[in-house]
């Protein structure tokens, strides 16, 4: 059995570290308040552009616009959104493992595929695996504004648009509730999966033409479904943080309580031992 | 006098909401006003700024691109960023300025060149709009 002093000073480790859990916590918590308004201010935005995109592209049904039609897949990329630290639960290693194993099924080769990785726990596994991983962002704000990832944003949508890949695919968590995120993927170009639920859809006026504006509306409704994703990736991120901190407070908990129980027998024991062995000494000298 | 209800919304959140009596947005086949009562029109604009006349004053919003949505009570902007020009922060917009027009000077390729002439673009609508010369 382990010592008094062993047993004292695992249970003060653990304190500390349920001090840090516990704090942990309540940083995620507030954190998870912010990225629901910020999701919150995202939704006009999304509304009004899914809105005008679905009545324009359903009026010009003549019009191929290149971003909206499917064509032979040659070449596959996946966008996925992880976080840049861990201690999040599973939040990274659901999403990892859903497009690794994603991957593993549709290709057959390295070269059928490329990565975009925003977080640092998806891109350091993608890079360590060998993908072919074509532009990361790092350290982004618990807060993402953005302007944070229009840079990659535009390129993805972009290297569409030219042909170096055919589909491209986006990896994140949804965020359903505070206890609860579903690994989602969405095909984010060509943009197969218009919302076509408009009623009020009015005939516009076109200026110059329902073409030009697809050109300039299509990748900006791009763009922003991938920043949409970041923002309930956030959300969801922080969400798991907290819970997975929550349960590591409660557990730690739990083995204080253990250990200050052992501790008290032992003390106990200790006591009881030294009384007979004093009793003992002086039945010796009677 | 009618008034129309402007939007200016962008993916970090709104921006302007107010009632107005005109806008003047500079689309990309050339300036438009638009008053209450318009046709509905869909149109991309281009970089610039977007001016509000409400009351006889006239406010000014830069844009960065994006298209208008016009109905008849209702006006929607969507950009991918605009500022009021009292939120304008003028000494990043100067020093964008800065670091684009040094890129255009050194050798780049194509791509390099569109990116430091639209950010330089943008800069300088920033600073006319914050100063209002327009």
């Amino acid at each position: 059995m382990a010592s008094l002093r062993d047993i004292k000073g695992k249970i003060t480790s653990t304190k500390k570290t349920s001090q840090i859990t516990k704090a942990m916590q309540m940083v995620s918590a507030s954190k998870l308040n912010r990225a629901e308004e910020n999701a919150k201010a995202y939704v006009p935005y999304m509304t009004k552009i899914q809105e005008v995109v679905g009545a324009i592209a359903t009026g010009t049904s003549d019009g191929a616009h290149p971003m909206l039609t499917s064509r032979p897949v040659k070449k596959t990329a996946y966008l996925v959104i992880t976080a840049d630290r861990g201690l999040a639960g599973a939040y990274n290693s659901n999403i990892i493992r859903a497009a690794s194993n994603a991957i593993a099924e549709r290709h057959s080769s390295k070269d059928e595929y490329v990565i975009f990785a925003i977080g640092r726990m998806g891109r350091d596994f993608f890079v360590k695996r060998g993908s072919n991983v074509i532009g990361d962002v790092i350290g982004l704000p618990d807060q993402p504004a953005f302007s944070d990832i229009k840079e990659i944003a535009r390129r993805a949508v972009g290297m569409f648009t030219d042909g170096t890949y055919d589909e491209l695919y986006m990896y994140y968590n949804h965020f359903v509730s505070a206890i609860s995120s579903e690994v989602t993927e969405k095909k984010v170009l060509p943009l197969t999966d218009l919302a076509v639920e408009t009623g009020t859809t009015a005939s516009y006026e076109f200026d110059p033409s329902a073409e030009a504006i697809l050109e300039v509306l299509l990748p900006q409704y791009a763009e922003s479904l991938i920043f949409g994703a970041l923002l309930d990736g956030k959300a969801s991120e922080h969400a798991m943080r907290m819970s997975a901190m929550k349960s590591a407070t409660d557990n730690a908990t739990d083995l204080i309580g253990n250990l200050t129980l052992v501790y008290n027998r032992a003390r106990q024991a200790a006591i009881t031992q030294e009384i007979t062995e004093i009793v003992g000494g002086a039945a010796a000298l009677e | 006098m009618k008034t129309l209800t402007v939007n200016i919304v962008t993916p970090d959140g709104p921006v302007y909401d107010s009632q107005v009596d005109m806008i003047i947005a500079k689309t990309a086949s050339g300036e438009i006003g638009i008053l209450p009562g318009h046709i509905p029109t869909v149109a991309p604009l281009v970089i610039g700024a977007v001016k509000l006349k409400k009351d006889g004053k006239s406010e000014y919003v830069a844009v960065n691109g994006g298209f208008v949505e016009v109905r008849p009570e209702k006006v929607s902007i969507l950009t991918q960023s605009a500022e009021v020009a009292s939120n304008i922060d003028v000494a990043r917009a100067k020093e964008s300025m800065k670091r684009a027009e040094q890129r255009l000077q050194g050798k780049a390729d194509a791509t390099d060149f569109n990116r430091a002439e639209l950010s330089l673009k943008r800069a300088m609508n920033r600073i006319n709009v914050y100063e209002g010369n327009i």
